[in-house]
C-alpha cells in the first residue's frame, strides 16, 4: 500500500500563489521547476534549443496572464502547463489560433477543497507510476502520442493506459464548480 | 434539454489535447468540449496524462539570462484577446470561427441553409441549417465528418443526435439524416474532404455551391 499523501505538492502552492497573489517568488519557484522540463520536451519535437527556448518563454508568461484560469480541483499544475505549452507550440509553429473549448473559472472566493485537491494529486502520482513501468518502446509511443506525433487513428490502435480513475476524479471537480458557479448565479 | 449520449472518441481527444487534429475537427471538438462536462473530464484526463509525461521529460538548462528577461516582462501590457464566449445556441468556439459576427447563411434549396465558418483544401467546418421534418440530402463522405447539434434534432440509421450530440461518420457511412419535426435542426458540421450528395444537387454543381 503506497504512502497516502496528506499535502497538498509545492508545485500547487506555488500556482495558487501566483494565482490568488500575483506572488512573484513562488512564479520563479515554479519557472526553475518547469523550464528546463519544458525545453527538454519541446525539443523532443525535433524543435532547436533557441527555438525551444522562445515556447518556453512564452508558455511561462501565459502561466502568469491566465493564472485565474487554474483549478487544481480538476488539474494538477503539470496538465494545466502540458495544455498550454502544446497551445502555445501550435499556435508559435502553424501561426494559428487553435480552437480550444470554454474556460470554467473557478468562483476566487470558493472555499478550495483540500481533499479533492489531493485526490486529483494522487491520481496523477498513480499515472506517473504507471508511465514509469512501461517498457521503453510503449512509452516511446505514448510520448509521441501527447507531442503530437501520432494521428488519432495511430493513437486508437494503441493500447490505452488506465485513464479511468483520475477521469471520475476530474469529473468530481467538474461537479463541484458547476454547483458553485450556480451559487454564483443566484 | 436531454442528456448528450453521443461522444468522441477517446483517441480523438488525446490527438486533440496534443494538438494533432487538423483544424476542422478541431473546432469540432473544442465546440462539443465546451458543452459536454463527460468529455470534458475525459479531455483534462488526457492533459493529465501529457502533465505526467512533462513531469517525467528529460530537463535541459534554460540560458542563464531568461529567468530574469521573464520576470522583467511580468508587468507589460498584455494585449487583450478578443474573449468569444457563448452567444445563444453557439459555443465559444463557434462563436470565435464566427469572429463574433452573425453566421452569413446561405440557401441550398427546400429550405437548407448553410454558413462556412473556414475552408480549404484539407476540409471545411460550417453551420448547417435544415427545417423540422426535412432530410438532409442523401450523402457518402469521401472522409471523415463530425457533425455536432447545437439546436433541434436529427435522426438517422444510428440513432437519435439532439442538442450537443456529436456523430462521427467515416466513409463507410451512407446515411440519411433527418431533422426531427419541430425546431428547425442547426448543426456544427466539420469535414476533412468535400461532401459528395448522391442526390439533390448533381455532383458537377458542387464546387459551386461548395457542399
Amino acid at each position: 500500500m503506497p504512502e497516502t499523501k496528506t499535502e497538498i505538492s509545492e508545485q500547487t502552492v506555488w500556482m495558487l500563489a501566483v494565482r490568488d497573489r500575483k506572488d512573484r517568488e513562488a512564479f520563479g519557484a515554479l519557472f526553475d521547476h518547469f523550464a528546463p522540463r519544458l525545453k527538454g520536451f519541446i525539443m523532443r519535437t525535433g524543435c532547436s534549443g533557441a527555438q525551444a527556448e522562445e515556447i518556453v518563454q512564452d508558455v511561462m508568461l501565459t502561466v502568469w496572464r491566465k493564472a485565474s484560469m487554474f483549478d487544481p480541483h480538476r488539474a494538477q499544475v503539470s496538465a494545466w502547463i502540458y495544455q498550454i505549452a502544446r497551445n502555445r507550440h501550435i499556435d508559435i509553429i502553424r501561426k494559428e489560433s487553435r480552437p480550444v473549448p470554454e474556460e470554467l473559472a473557478e468562483d476566487p472566493d470558493a472555499e478550495p477543497d483540500a481533499s479533492q485537491i489531493l485526490a486529483v494529486e494522487q491520481e496523477a502520482g498513480k499515472l506517473k507510476d504507471a508511465l514509469s513501468s512501461l517498457r521503453p518502446e510503449q512509452r516511446e509511443m505514448i510520448e509521441k502520442a501527447y507531442l503530437g506525433e501520432l494521428t488519432h487513428q495511430e493513437i486508437s490502435t494503441q493500447t490505452g493506459l488506465p485513464l479511468g480513475t483520475i477521469k471520475s476524479r476530474i469529473r468530481l471537480g467538474l461537479e463541484r464548480l458547476r454547483h458553485e458557479l450556480k451559487g454564483l448565479r443566484e | 434539454m436531454t442528456a448528450i449520449t453521443h461522444h468522441i472518441p477517446d483517441a480523438m481527444l488525446a490527438a486533440y489535447a496534443a494538438g494533432n487534429l487538423p483544424h476542422h475537427f478541431a473546432v469540432a471538438v473544442a465546440s462539443h468540449v465546451s458543452l459536454c462536462a463527460h468529455c470534458r473530464a475525459a479531455l483534462e484526463a488526457h492533459q493529465a496524462m501529457g502533465g505526467a509525461l512533462l513531469e517525467a521529460s528529460g530537463s535541459v538548462a534554460v540560458s542563464g539570462s531568461m529567468k530574469a528577461d521573464l520576470l522583467a516582462q511580468l508587468d507589460a501590457p498584455a494585449t487583450p484577446e478578443p474573449d468569444y464566449t457563448r452567444r445563444g445556441i453557439y459555443p465559444g468556439p463557434v462563436v470565435a470561427a464566427l469572429k463574433g459576427q452573425d453566421p452569413k447563411w446561405k440557401t441550398l434549396g427546400m429550405g437548407v441553409r448553410q454558413s462556412i465558418l473556414s475552408q480549404d483544401r484539407n476540409g471545411s467546418v460550417r453551420l448547417l441549417y435544415i427545417p423540422g421534418g426535412q432530410a438532409v440530402p442523401d450523402h457518402g463522405h469521401n472522409g471523415l465528418e463530425m457533425t455536432l447539434v447545437l439546436q433541434g434534432s436529427f435522426s438517422d440509421d444510428t440513432g437519435r443526435f439532439g442538442v450537443g450530440d456529436i456523430e462521427i461518420a467515416n466513409q463507410d457511412l451512407e446515411h440519411t439524416p433527418i431533422a426531427d419535426p419541430g425546431d428547425a435542426c442547426i448543426c456544427l458540421a466539420a469535414t476533412d474532404a468535400p461532401l459528395r450528395f448522391n442526390a439533390f444537387i448533381p455532383r458537377l454543381l458542387q464546387p459551386l455551391f461548395r457542399i
